[in-house]
């Protein structure tokens, strides 16, 4: 890495002009000096003979004149086993080994490698003297885990090279060099296990990106059965402050079938972040027995801390994400909370100085979120594998209102939308996701024309609903009655679902479809009730009935009990 | 030797601007004026034009007004002596105390890494039952009350303040009236607090940006003091005045705004702020109480809603009562499974009763027929607003808890309230019991 310096012409905030003397490239990393001080910043524009950087610190303390180094590469993450577990701030510094060095707070100018040097990895070669490979080829792998962690051409690879040489089984760091190739033009290259990758550009190291139509269960009732997601897919949570976002998310983070996940924590409360992580060393992971934490990379930029970071931060995120993919594994991302990403690019963009589109937000906001969520997808790897990214963000809206920039932006580009609302969160309706504005573009687990026939239900139950607030109960048919008790009876026993029950707060796709079937059964099924008294009896029971089956250990005793009371009630 | 500056190039607002060299951002300056010296702190520079907010305001700035740059950051001297004292934004005693010297720490400090917390386990007694039983305030939670002008927001805090288990407590006002001040300062002294008290005030007469320090002030304070193991208390009113402060400075700096004249990363600072707050692994604590006003009770305002989203929950402070509706402790369920058994139960129930009684009070007020089962309800809604919202009532958990129970029976059916026979047994009162007086 060549060093070339400049010198500080200006200082706005977190953004500082450089005057440079050769030349920079677009977003190079350059380092602020300050004293012993090195600040981390990147080229976001260049005018002349002067650079725009961010500095990904805060600049207190910098003057003209002060000398900015360029590192002569793209802000770049590290790739390579021991990612998972970790917690990462967004530019992939290892938190716990910083508070080890520098205590209680964080200390700028500070950056640590993000994998360990020392940990020594059991490496077993899969290719072999000789044989062809190319960008992403799998050479060898490692245990990580409860993964094969595999070892992997370089990203960066053009064409077809050969294996010349490639280390035998043993341990090796990820610094030491596993294997060299060889281009057809001569040129050889040493592969270590680490290698570097610059965020803003997206692996694509695959054969081709399939459509997204396996089904990624996430156990939660409203999402699989009425608003499913795909593996590969994306989907966008908006909702106003307190309707239950993050613990949508953080359920989600648990009970997902996928094998890694990565939370990404952008511009958002630091105290919900170490929930995750003082809880998920605690939690066993049902699909393999070990704990959550094996599975999982949380990259947390709390609000508080400096806001290029944040931005950085959630290309970190999906960078991890997309390597995992490159091994064969399904990944799900989820990024809490996209706004507070674009609302990063809207302060560089005012200090920027750039004209200001919509609620000053950048004219580019739209194409910025459009290439984050497109990085998700499922793909066919090279060597015949399949694996996906699946991406899932929250949207925090001003006011709680749908139509800002940021939600706009991203419902154009996302397969699935959870709009949660207000009413319902207040109603303690969770999780709030509203069913009749929600949507999902994805194919159905759960059949389709009775989820159909559900969604009409819920519709008529609402407007039923809203003609009893102006004509009273007593103005209301006992069929239109009839039809919003069964929405309300609906709502109560499928769509709301209880977190903090360990049995109710994951369903199983099995069981989603078995109780799916007994709910429609009762919607489809006309009950001889003559009056509006006996008709709220009547489901107020049923209700309560199905309510204690819920939280009832799949197939257990107590469930088929509670199954039989069932039964006989409608039959 | 500092070299002193006399060319002052710009002045707009209360930003002006001086042509000087090898001035670090963030650094400090002293401006002497006709009108006496004021601090000044550097916010941009651009070549050798050196832009500065002048604490106590541009006004009476002369063009050939020295300049004077001090090396250092807005700092704020730390000891145990801070405690009874009362300063105003850029540090400077409000009472005949001596100024402050030595020990000095830098404001507005790095960002706790988050590695270092833990979560929030311990619930903060405050004697009010619509906080202690319904929105239990738990140690270093951050939470503002969202009030709109002309409720007792203030003596709420003042309250809270005083009947709050804390070690320290740290005040910060921003745009007070003198009177609120006053009664602040009063309160706490004549209840003897103010010896655990550090207080930061900026009058409304003040000039607007030292508005803009306090919060950084008082969290330093506060920080410092949870390093030394101590729970303290921090407590703000009223942080709209602060964002509009914001506001203010930021135009003058032609920044463009964002959303209603506020700038960008209003978030950003409201958030680098309140995240202040933490449980220290290891060290003490700092809790954030907080006062927002909401202009034209609109909660959907840029002030309330970016803190919305940034803090854990809200007191929603509406005709003189804390609302159960649209109040929120987002921590309470780190605590309330503590307390006492029945305390989520009686939380739950009492609350969806209230919603029912809501819904009833409408129905009523549209002129549909009341059943007999609304009567009950509209009885229950009378008394829960009487008991347990009214500010006034003074009562520990464990008394609050065991009046819902009295309230719950004075109204309804054992079989009526849908709450598990275990706990009924346990805890419903008989008839003939006087109020107040069930076994726990």
């Amino acid at each position: 890495m060549t060093s070339k310096p400049g010198r500080i012409v200006a200082i706005n905030g977190n953004m500082i002009t450089v005057q440079f003397d050769d030349h920079v490239i677009q977003n190079e990393v350059a380092f602020a000096v300050l004293g012993d001080q090195r600040l981390k910043s990147e080229v976001i524009r260049v005018r002349g003979m002067q650079a725009d950087l961010q500095v990904f610190e805060e600049t207190n303390g910098l003057r003209v004149n002060d000398a900015v180094e360029f590192a002569g590469n793209l802000l770049s993450v590290e790739l390579g086993p021991g990612l998972l577990t970790q917690v990462f701030d967004g530019l992939q510094n290892p938190l716990p080994r910083l508070a080890e060095e520098c205590g209680f707070f964080l200390k700028r100018g500070t950056y640590l490698k993000a994998l360990s040097r020392e940990t020594q990895w059991e490496f077993t070669p899969l290719v072999k003297q000789g044989d062809t490979v190319r960008a992403g080829s799998w050479l060898g792998s490692v245990p990580e885990g409860i993964f094969e962690h595999k070892i992997m051409a370089p990203f960066d690879l053009a064409g077809a090279w050969t294996v010349t040489s490639i280390v035998d089984k043993g341990a090796c760091t990820v610094d030491s060099p596993v294997a060299v190739i060889a281009s057809a033009d001569g040129r050889t290259r040493e592969v270590a296990m680490v290698q570097e990758w610059p965020v803003k550009i997206a692996i694509d190291a695959y054969a081709e990106r399939q459509r997204p139509v396996e089904p990624l269960t996430t156990k939660c009732r409203i999402i699989d059965t009425f608003f499913p997601i795909s593996r590969g897919g994306t989907y966008c949570i908006p909702g106003p402050f307190g309707a239950g976002k993050t613990v949508l998310q953080q359920v989600t983070s648990r009970y997902a079938d996928v094998d890694i996940v990565i939370i990404a924590a952008c511009g958002e409360r630091a105290g919900e972040v170490v929930e995750t992580l003082r809880e998920f060393p605690h939690l066993e992971d049902p699909r393999t027995g070990r704990t959550l934490m094996e599975r999982t990379v949380i990259i947390c930029n709390t609000s508080s801390m400096p806001v290029a970071a944040r931005e950085a931060s959630v290309y970190t995120a999906v960078t991890i994400g997309e390597y995992y993919r490159q091994m064969g594994l399904n990944v799900l991302l989820l990024a809490d909370s996209t706004s507070r990403w674009a609302q990063a690019l809207r302060e560089m963009s005012g200090r920027l100085e750039e004209i200001p589109g919509e609620e000053a937000f950048p004219a580019y906001l739209e194409s910025r979120i459009a290439s984050f969520y497109e990085r998700a997808g499922a793909v066919k790897l090279h060597g015949g594998a399949s694996g996906s990214l699946t991406i899932g963000g929250t949207v925090s809206p001003a006011g709680g209102n749908f139509e800002e920039p940021v939600t706009q932006a991203t419902l154009k580009v996302v397969g699935a939308f959870h709009g949660l609302s207000r009413e319902r969160s207040d109603a303690r309706r969770y999780p709030a996701i509203n069913p009749l504005e929600s949507w999902s573009k994805y194919p159905n687990a759960i059949d389709e024309e009775a989820v159909q026939f559900a969604r009409v239900m819920l519709m008529r139950g609402s407007e039923v609903n809203q003609m009893m607030k102006v004509v009273g109960e007593e103005g209301t048919s006992v069929d239109d009655f009839v039809a919003y008790l069964k929405a309300e009876f609906l709502d109560a026993v499928y769509l709301q679902q209880d977190a903090f029950d360990t049995v109710d707060a994951a369903t199983p796709l099995e069981r989603q479809q078995y109780v799916f079937a007994k709910v429609s059964e009762v919607l489809r099924t006309h009950f001889d009730l003559k009056e509006k008294d006996a008709a709220r009896r009547f489901f107020l029971e049923l209700t309560q009935l199905f309510k204690t089956w819920n939280p009832a250990e799949w197939e257990s005793d107590d469930f088929k009990r509670i199954e039989q009371q069932i039964n006989a009630r409608i039959a | 030797m500092r070299k002193v500056y006399t060319r002052v190039i710009q002045i707009a607002g209360n930003v002006i601007t001086v042509s000087a060299s090898g001035v670090a951002n963030g650094e400090l300056a002293e401006v002497y004026s006709q009108r006496g010296t004021s601090l000044a702190q550097v916010i941009r520079i651009q070549s050798d034009r050196v832009a500065l907010q002048v604490f106590a305001g541009a006004r009476g700035i002369a063009t050939n007004d020295e300049v004077r740059f001090l090396g250092h950051e807005m700092r704020v001297s730390f000891s145990a002596d801070l405690l009874g004292r009362v300063f105003d934004g850029s540090g400077v005693p409000r009472d005949r105390g001596p100024a402050l010297s030595g020990n000095w720490t830098e404001i507005g400090g790095p960002s706790v890494n988050p590695a270092k917390r833990i979560i929030p386990r311990h619930m903060v007694r405050t004697g009010i039952p619509m906080i202690d039983v319904f929105n239990t305030l738990v140690e270093s939670q951050k939470l503002p009350i969202f009030s709109v002008a002309g409720e007792p927001y203030n003596e709420l805090l003042a309250r809270i303040a005083m009947q709050a288990e804390v070690d320290v407590i740290v005040f910060g006002g921003m745009g007070l009236k003198y009177d609120d001040y006053l009664y602040f300062r009063d309160t706490f002294d004549t209840q003897g607090a103010l010896v655990r008290c550090v207080m930061f005030v900026h009058t409304a007469a003040d000039p607007v940006v030292e508005c803009l320090l306090v919060p950084d002030m008082c969290l330093a304070v506060a920080e410092k003091f949870a390093l030394e193991g101590k729970r303290v208390l921090a407590l703000l009113t009223d942080m709209t005045n602060f964002a509009d402060a914001m506001k203010e400075i930021a135009i003058t700096m032609e920044q463009v705004p964002s959303n209603r004249g506020y700038p960008g990363d209003l978030y950003s600072k409201l958030a680098a702020r309140y995240e202040k707050a933490v449980d220290f692994d290891g060290a003490g604590s700092i809790t954030i109480l907080a006062v927002t006003t909401m202009p034209g009770d609109d909660v959907t305002h840029p002030v309330p809603d970016n803190t919305g989203y940034i803090t854990e929950g809200q007191f929603y402070l509406r005709n003189g009562r804390i609302e159960p509706f649209g109040s929120l402790s987002r921590l309470k369920q780190q605590v309330n499974g503590k307390t006492r058994d029945d305390h989520r139960t009686i939380m739950n129930t009492m609350i969806q009763l209230y919603a029912a009684c809501r819904e009833t009070q409408e129905k009523q007020a549209m002129g549909f027929q009341m059943s007999a089962w609304d009567t009950k309800l509209l009885k229950y809604g009378g008394l829960f607003e009487q008991r347990m919202m009214t500010l006034s009532v003074n009562i520990p958990l464990e008394r609050a808890l065991d009046e819902c129970w009295n309230i719950l029976a004075e109204c309804f059916e054992k079989s009526e309230v849908s709450i598990k026979a275990g706990m009924l047994d346990e805890y419903w009162p008989e008839k003939s019991r006087p109020a107040g007086g069930s076994a726990a």
